[in-house]
């Protein structure tokens, strides 16, 4: 899966699974602190990732996770490893 | 679509009332069962006799990959599960200082660990439908203390702090956690008690009698109901006023 098509489903997932603003989503946007993304909402996150993308982040990777961005990077680190 | 019901230990005593109950509520109704399938499938059957739908589930609750399996067949053969009846429980009675490690063990993994086990499994899909309720069957023993009961009563008073804590994680999403904590009731755990240790009790209760499964099971009911959508974390205690 190429980089943009991942960060496009990411997206998705957060418009559809999270009901994030999509014109707020950017990369550099942090989930706990521009989106608004409670500790709960991190944990959904995590499994819609691992639902979708058929890969599994154990919680010590998953503290990497800060913004859209390191996100997408994650994922694509999953697949590609 | 149907909302569907899983009942853990259903196969007879207060959790094959509280299937009967939410059978009749409406629910499609998983049948958990650890080995009696005979009865397990006797409780489907009556269900199935009044229109309901029903399906018998064999599993060790204590057992994640068990539990796993679980989940996974009710939400192919019924759909996701909406409201999990964490009842399976066992007694292994003994005064502490002859109880064995294994006693232990069992009481609290059947009775407490089944309790974490079934609700993170049942939380997957009540998240993403934002709503579901979670009702975990304690005991006025977790609350009272019981002697010859360290271990159950250490698992039941274990469920309280679990409810509490879980109801407080999740509240935001729509789902509620909530126990009951029964006193005594007429079934075959309290049958084995004898005679003499059930009239006993009897007088301690202000409404002079134990109690009946379905007594509990309606509280089930109402827990499970649009009606209870604004009680969470909290427990009901179900004991005809008995002062322990």
């Amino acid at each position: 899966m190429e980089r943009a098509e991942i960060e496009s489903k990411l997206n998705e997932l957060l418009v559809e699974e999270l009901g994030l603003d999509a014109d707020k989503i950017t990369a550099e946007a942090r989930f706990e602190e521009d989106l608004e993304v409670d500790s709960l909402g991190v944990v959904e996150l995590l499994m819609a990732l691992e639902d979708n993308f058929g890969v599994q982040i154990p919680d010590e990777e998953a503290e990497s996770i800060g913004t859209v961005g390191q996100a997408v990077d994650l994922v694509v680190a999953k697949l590609a490893g | 679509m149907t909302d569907v019901a899983l009942v853990t230990g259903a196969s007879r005593g207060i959790g094959r009332a509280i299937a009967l109950h939410l059978a009749a509520d409406g629910f499609a109704v998983a049948v958990n069962y650890a080995s009696n399938s005979a009865k397990a499938d006797e409780v489907v059957s009556k269900i199935e006799e009044h229109g309901g739908s029903a399906l018998a589930v064999q599993a060790d609750v204590s057992d994640a990959d068990a539990v796993a399996a679980m989940f996974e067949m009710v939400s192919n053969e019924l759909g996701s599960v909406s409201v999990l009846v964490n009842n399976a429980g066992i007694t292994d009675d003994g005064l502490l200082l002859r109880m064995t490690s294994d006693q232990w063990d069992n009481v609290v993994n059947t009775n407490l660990g089944s309790v974490f086990l079934c609700t993170k499994a049942a939380l997957r899909s009540m998240l993403r439908a934002k709503s579901g309720r979670i009702i975990n069957i304690s005991s006025v023993s977790g609350i009272s203390g019981n002697p010859g009961q360290s271990n159950y009563a250490a698992a039941k008073a274990g469920i309280i702090g679990f409810t509490k804590s879980v109801a407080k994680e999740v509240g935001s999403r729509g789902i509620t956690v909530n126990a009951i904590a029964p006193g005594f009731i007429q079934t075959d755990m309290t049958a084995a008690l004898g005679d003499n240790v059930t009239d006993a009790v009897a007088e301690q209760i202000a409404l002079g009698r134990l109690g009946l499964p379905g007594e509990v099971a309606s509280i089930v009911g109402y827990l499970a109901s649009d009606g209870a959508s604004y009680i969470t974390g909290q427990t009901i205690v179900v004991d005809g006023g008995l002062a322990l």
